[in-house]
């Protein structure tokens, strides 16, 4: 486990960990958006590789891909920008999420090494069950990067236990059925799940998909470490295209006070 | 020839298969492989599909020898498989009934589709009324635009059709749209894929409701020849349903097996579908195999005249075959396929589909080099009324009626 895994694993605080697509609307808007991020507060950031084919992505995320495609952006060139967050002070741990068709075009091992160079965490790939995984998984603890383990209300028990044992970095619980997209209301029984995954885990434990409220948010404080919010940022990024391209400086002050109302007190 | 037993428990074929997606569906695909492998092995189903096979769906179909067509192209004889007189027009509806009735044996009473041209839309939507299933169709905004009368005939038999906006709007955002509505509602809902691709046990699952066009044609063919079995075999390959139920049974015997690609304007240019022939090692749709697609990964779209073949990736037990050599797999243009199709016509007085022309193309080919006394077997997966249209702007568009 490096530093920053270190400090996210020890905090005290209900962590926050956004998502945002590398490349939507350029390139320099992913960094100057991942660094506000970092200003209010994120305890790690999810990076998005643009893809074709994202099935587990709702029209949100897909429309943001199709941004990032439009600027050449790929996995190669997220992992690179990175670095350029390194050495613009971004000191949160950095996952990056991708689908598995662009890690297996890259090539494992290459996406390891250049994992390594350019101060990448952990990879999450959603596509990627934990049955067809242990590959993955072998590669990524010998580079000391995290492979961030999804769960969903629909894992049965004895896997549940299972995955939260093994969990590193973080373990993602799925809040819902369906793909990544904000929802305005939450299954019965998910405090249960999030409660049976807490159980096992040794890492903590993260509520996501669906997300966009702070009242929603304040619900799973007491079963959870902490919250990953996608959609509902893209969404307010995209809103924000023009200004993030033309007007930077604006956009970004906008964008900090959307986040800030999106969280809840403690977790600022 | 022996080779080894595919799928594995993992649902591989050799490198090819597995199951990529999400976790939230996984305890579906274990629910449906456990409900799978009882129906296999549970002798009351395999009758009830047999049957429905008979009454619903008219098989056994016939194996016609193409005399005229044989002896106007020369060389090896040409027997047909009718699945084009299916009901509702191709083989596809075989896997329908199959998958149709395990769904009830699941307890599921929604079921959802994904489709390109809209054959297997047409083939789901007529299951879910005869077995009284709610039935939502996934297609393409483009493809709703060339395939209209499907699409009316999806809602005459009580069909949703759902428009998909996202991507390149053909079959293969389709297919995802699908997948992501299954990943939302897997608790209660029935994904009746229609080709022999997707996450394991689906490959495995479309082979064995198609196989039954394979083995008809061993009996059919050996009653008519006193024993003896075809020298050659010939599908067309998109996903690759047809191919496998028809390729089934010969695989562990001595004939040589042939899949045909779509040339589209020549595998040499940007616009074909030849997934075998061009494609590299990648994961589309929940399964490892061989797909069309950029150096980066991102899917690229394929192109065909003909609508069910146009698909980027090919179900992944025809990568494994083409890796062990044991299927030949060649690719077709699109004209050749259109003067294969009139050449049908007029020889034997048979529309078939676009799709199965490419079939019809390579065996005429195939069969020059051949001796007369020697007989090739071809799938004919479907009829060509719903190609009519595309049809009318080609021959007489393009000024090539004749």
């Amino acid at each position: 486990m490096n530093k920053r895994w270190a400090a996210f694993q020890n905090s005290a605080d209900y962590r926050f960990v956004p998502y945002i697509m590398a490349g939507d609307p350029c390139e320099e808007a992913t960094i100057e958006l991942s660094l506000a991020l970092e200003d209010c507060g994120a305890a790690a950031l999810e990076l998005g590789v643009p893809y074709s084919d994202p099935l587990a992505d709702g029209p949100v995320i897909q429309r943001a891909g199709m941004r990032g495609l439009r600027q050449k952006m790929n996995l190669e060139k997220t992992i690179k920008l990175v670095s350029k967050l390194r050495g613009r002070g971004l000191k949160i741990p950095v996952i990056i999420f991708t689908y598995y068709n662009l890690l297996l075009q890259l090539g494992e091992n290459r996406f390891m090494t250049l994992a390594e160079e350019n101060g990448v965490d952990g990879i999450l790939v959603p596509d990627l069950p934990y049955e067809e995984s242990s590959y993955l998984k072998e590669m990524c603890s010998a580079h000391h990067l995290a492979l961030i383990s999804l769960v969903a209300p629909t894992t049965h028990n004895e896997k549940l236990n299972k995955l939260s044992r093994e969990a590193e970095g973080f373990l993602y619980c799925i809040s819902s059925l369906g793909v990544t997209g904000v929802r305005s209301e939450f299954r019965d029984g998910l405090n249960d799940f999030l409660r049976a995954a807490k159980e096992h885990s040794a890492v903590p434990v993260l509520v996501g998909f669906g997300l966009s409220k702070r009242n929603q948010i304040e619900q799973f404080e007491g079963t959870s470490d902490g919250f990953i919010i996608g959609s509902a940022i893209v969404k307010k990024i995209e809103s924000l295209e023009k200004e993030l391209i033309n007007n930077r400086e604006e956009a970004i002050v906008e964008f900090k006070q959307y986040i800030e109302s999106l969280l809840p007190v403690y977790s600022r | 020839m022996s080779a080894a037993i595919v799928p594995d428990h993992r649902g591989r074929y050799g490198n090819f298969g597995g199951k990529y997606v999400p976790e939230t569906i996984m305890f579906a695909l274990e629910e449906l492989e456990k409900s799978f492998e009882e129906a296999l092995n549970d002798k009351e189903f395999q009758k009830q599909f047999q049957n429905e096979l008979a009454v619903y769906s008219g098989r056994p179909t016939p194996l016609t020898f193409a005399e005229r067509l044989s002896e106007a192209n020369g060389g090896a004889k040409i027997y047909l498989k009718r699945e084009d007189l299916n009901h509702t027009g191709a083989h596809k509806i075989n896997n329908a009934i199959g998958q149709a009735l395990l769904a009830v044996r699941m307890g599921k009473k929604k079921i959802i589709a994904e489709t390109g041209a809209g054959q297997h839309g047409v083939a789901a939507a007529t299951v879910a009324a005869k077995y009284g299933l709610s039935c939502k169709v996934y297609m393409g905004k483009e493809d709703i635009r060339r395939q209209a009368l499907n699409v009316f005939r999806m809602k005459l038999l009580g069909a949703e059709v759902i428009e998909v906006t996202s991507g390149s709007q053909t079959l293969k955002d389709a297919t995802n749209e699908a997948i992501r509505e299954w990943v939302a509602s897997v608790e209660d809902t029935f994904y009746l894929i229609g080709s022999a691709v997707g996450p394991h046990p689906y490959p495995k699952m479309v082979k064995n409701f198609q196989q039954v066009i394979g083995f008809e044609t061993i009996d059919q063919f050996i009653r008519e020849n006193e024993g003896s079995l075809p020298d050659a075999v010939v599908a067309c390959v998109g996903g690759g349903s047809n191919a496998i139920g028809m390729f089934a049974p010969f695989i562990e015997k001595d004939v040589p097996l042939f899949g045909v690609e779509a040339a589209g304007k020549g595998i040499e240019t940007n616009a074909h579908a030849a997934t075998l022939s061009k494609g590299t090692n990648g994961v589309i749709h929940g399964s490892l195999t061989k797909l069309l697609q950029t150096e980066e990964g991102q899917i690229t779209e394929p192109y065909s005249i003909s609508a069910g073949l146009d698909y980027p990736g090919i179900g992944p037990e025809h990568a494994y075959l083409h890796e062990t050599e044991r299927v030949k797999y060649e690719a077709v243009t699109d004209q050749e396929s259109l003067d294969a199709l009139k050449s049908l016509c007029l020889n034997e007085g048979i529309l078939c589909a676009l799709e199965s022309a490419h079939a019809v193309a390579y065996s005429l080919k195939l069969a020059k080099n051949m001796n007369k006394d020697e007989a090739i077997v071809v799938c004919l997966s479907g009829r060509g009324d719903k190609d009519v249209h595309t049809l009318m702007e080609k021959v007489e568009g393009g000024n090539q009626y004749e």
